[in-house]
């Protein structure tokens, strides 16, 4: 009889937990997914490092709620076949959210397992722009700008800072500055607020580019979007103003570059050009590198300031939603600002980080200087 | 119609820069038979060469117009001694050998400068000075022909025309049209062929320094790879005119820049180069010579 009383209780016990999760775990088990090892290795481990200092740091502070953060981290070569079986042993050791994955093949692979169990993922490097923007991955969130933001920067910047109607997008037919060229394209014609009266590409390292010029004057362009590097940029944008051509050009961060400035010289005044934005100077991305060296001896290496946010990102909604069921921590996520080495951010529905990626940057007096 | 004119400039400039260049592929051609690949690097030492003197007088503070000449001077006088030099080492001991170790040496002697510039300054752009400056008479017209264009397009038909007069009346040109025409009885009549065909050398690489110094300028970069892409589209420009024709040179040249332009200009740059190159396969298949290439009877 007593028996029974206690196996029912128990079976009462463990749907309460298998409800809320919290209170049945005795530790917030955070994942570490990504390349540990191989080729790509030196992109993941950073990430690992981060991920041990912040949980180090909420540990020592009493971690959350009462709960220590335990860490669970899976290597999955930045290999999509290898990647599903990651998530699956992640989400067998019982994980509550994860830092990763790396690359962005290895994360969409992994992303739908994840969803399935009920777990929020945040990368600290995956770029692709359809992880956000298909819908298709509710539970995914990142710290780190996808391939077309700096696009939207450009496209937002000449459409509700400057207030241009008539724009040409120019190109140099490389994967990355046509690549831009094409985002540009598509915001410019999905914001229905400006027309774009040229888009073409151009012969890098050709000797003269007066024609292309000629055909930007006569399209009546008000400005320029350039995708490609600064040699081409610096030749066009010479010639336009030799030609006596005033248009405005705005490009990328291949001609957020000093050389650029340096061989257009007096040419370069006034271009804007997107840029990362710099957090170099913000006190807690000084405080993670110094911590870094501290206790791993030396300098952090790619990504690493992106996990490091993504880490105290995804805690903190932890944190804040007293749960780790899906729905409570996008919520959190979703609605509380936190302070992190990347600056402050928050994330939007689709799960980009707003206030992290591209600023715009323009040369005056021979430097680029934030536009504000 | 103002379009069209505008177009019609842009691709006169194109093409005086490529014909300037393509004179010097041409003449080695014309006098020894010879596609010296290594001429664009020739261009390319020229300009570096300039850019050195025109940066170190320019902190001395001259005056524009005598670092134009000094650069210039300095830069012909450089590159034509690397043409001698390379003529005399990589062309001289296989003068005998079929023709196809001459041209692969010309390939090695290319690459060979290309990295040695890269490894003795650096892969990264340099900007070079605007040595020529905006003349004021040319303002009203600035919109579609800048100054630098128009002083690239007459020193590109001064070039043409002294090579020309130098070739036909003056006992070098003679002795040059005679080299050309064939080598063993040109000896044989006491014309010293080698020493003509250093000079040949000597003259193009000189020609090819300046159009360096004058085309750096009107694009305001140099680095170690300018000759190779520019080479290639001057060489194009010479075969299409008729390789080893002077006039040739410089009117495939000048097609080549205008097909280009108009290309761009009314259909789309991304096409510019498939434009220029059908049109090369198109003239070289009614005319196999080139637009002002003879067609050689074979010597028996």
């Amino acid at each position: 009889m007593n028996k029974r009383v206690v196996q029912k209780l128990l079976a009462v016990a463990l749907g309460f937990g298998l409800a809320t999760p919290l209170m049945a775990a005795d530790t917030i088990k955070l994942g570490v997914a990504g390349a540990h090892s191989g080729d790509l290795a030196s992109y993941g481990l950073p990430s690992v490092n981060a991920a041990k200092l912040v949980v180090e740091q909420i540990n020592a502070g009493g971690g959350i709620d009462g709960k220590m953060v335990e860490l669970l981290i899976e290597d999955d070569v930045c290999k999509p076949e290898v990647a599903t079986n990651t998530a699956t042993k992640l989400i067998s050791d019982g994980v509550h959210v994860v830092l990763g994955h790396i690359c962005s093949g290895a994360t969409k692979a992994a992303l739908p397992i994840y969803n399935n169990a009920g777990v929020v993922v945040m990368s600290p490097s995956a770029t692709n722009p359809e992880l956000t923007q298909s819908g298709d991955y509710p539970n995914f969130y990142r710290t780190i700008a996808s391939d077309d933001a700096q696009a939207r920067t450009e496209v937002d910047f000449a459409l509700n800072v400057l207030g241009l109607s008539k724009i040409a997008v120019i190109h140099d037919k490389g994967d990355y500055g046509k690549g831009l060229a094409e985002f540009a394209r598509l915001f410019l014609e999905k914001s229905g607020k400006a027309e774009v009266t040229l888009f073409e590409g151009v012969t890098p390292g050709a000797v003269d580019y007066s024609a292309v010029v000629q055909k930007i004057k006569r399209s009546g362009a008000e400005a320029v979007i350039f995708g490609g590097y600064h040699p081409e940029a610096s030749k066009i944008i010479t010639q336009m103003r030799k030609k006596r051509l005033d248009t405005i050009f705005i490009s990328d961060d291949g001609v957020k570059d000093d050389t650029f400035i340096k061989v257009a010289g007096k040419y370069a005044e006034g271009v804007y050009a997107t840029g990362p934005k710099d957090s170099s100077s913000n006190p807690l991305s000084k405080k993670a590198v110094e911590e870094h060296k501290a206790k791993f001896g030396s300098d952090p290496g790619a990504f690493y300031e992106n996990a490091y946010s993504a880490a105290l990102a995804l805690l903190n909604a932890v944190d804040k939603a007293d749960s780790t069921d899906m729905e409570a921590v996008r919520n959190a996520l979703q609605n509380n600002d936190v302070e992190t080495p990347v600056g402050r951010i928050r994330f939007d529905k689709i799960g980009d980080a707003m206030g992290v990626g591209f600023a715009m940057y323009q040369v005056k007096d021979g430097q680029y200087v934030e536009v504000k | 119609m103002e379009y069209f004119i505008e177009l019609f400039f842009s691709g006169l400039t194109r093409g005086s820069i490529y014909a300037l260049i393509a004179l010097g592929y041409t003449m080695v051609y014309g006098i020894i038979g010879l596609i010296n690949f290594a001429h664009g690097e020739i261009y390319m030492i020229g300009a570096f060469t300039s850019f050195v003197v025109a940066t170190v007088l320019s902190i001395y503070g001259f005056p524009l117009l005598s670092i134009i000449v000094l650069a210039g001077l300095a830069a012909a006088v450089w590159s034509a001694s690397y043409g001698y030099t390379i003529e005399k080492i990589a062309y001289r001991p296989l003068r005998q050998a079929p023709r196809l170790s001459a041209l692969i040496s010309a390939i090695g002697m290319s690459i060979f400068l290309q990295n040695y510039v890269l490894l003795a300054q650096s892969s990264d752009f340099q900007p070079f000075p605007e040595l020529i400056p905006d003349f004021d008479f040319m303002e009203p017209y600035a919109h579609f022909v800048g100054s630098s264009d128009v002083v690239i397009l007459f020193t590109t038909a001064l070039a043409m025309a002294g090579l020309t007069l130098l070739i036909k009346f003056s006992r070098m040109g003679k002795a040059m049209r005679a080299t050309a025409q064939d080598r063993t009885m040109a000896m044989l009549v006491g014309i010293d062929v080698n020493r003509v065909i250093s000079l040949t050398f000597v003259i193009g690489s000189a020609l090819a320094a300046i159009g360096g110094m004058l085309i750096a300028s009107h694009i305001g970069q140099i680095n170690f790879f300018i000759g190779f892409i520019a080479g290639i589209k001057a060489f194009t420009a010479a075969v299409l005119g008729g390789i080893g024709s002077i006039p040739g040179a410089v009117l495939g040249g000048f097609v080549l820049g205008l097909t280009e332009s108009f290309a761009t200009g009314y259909v789309s740059s991304d096409y510019e180069d498939v434009f220029a190159f059908s049109l090369l396969v198109l003239i070289l298949i009614f005319k196999p010579a080139g637009l002002l290439g003879r067609e050689e009877a074979e010597k028996v």
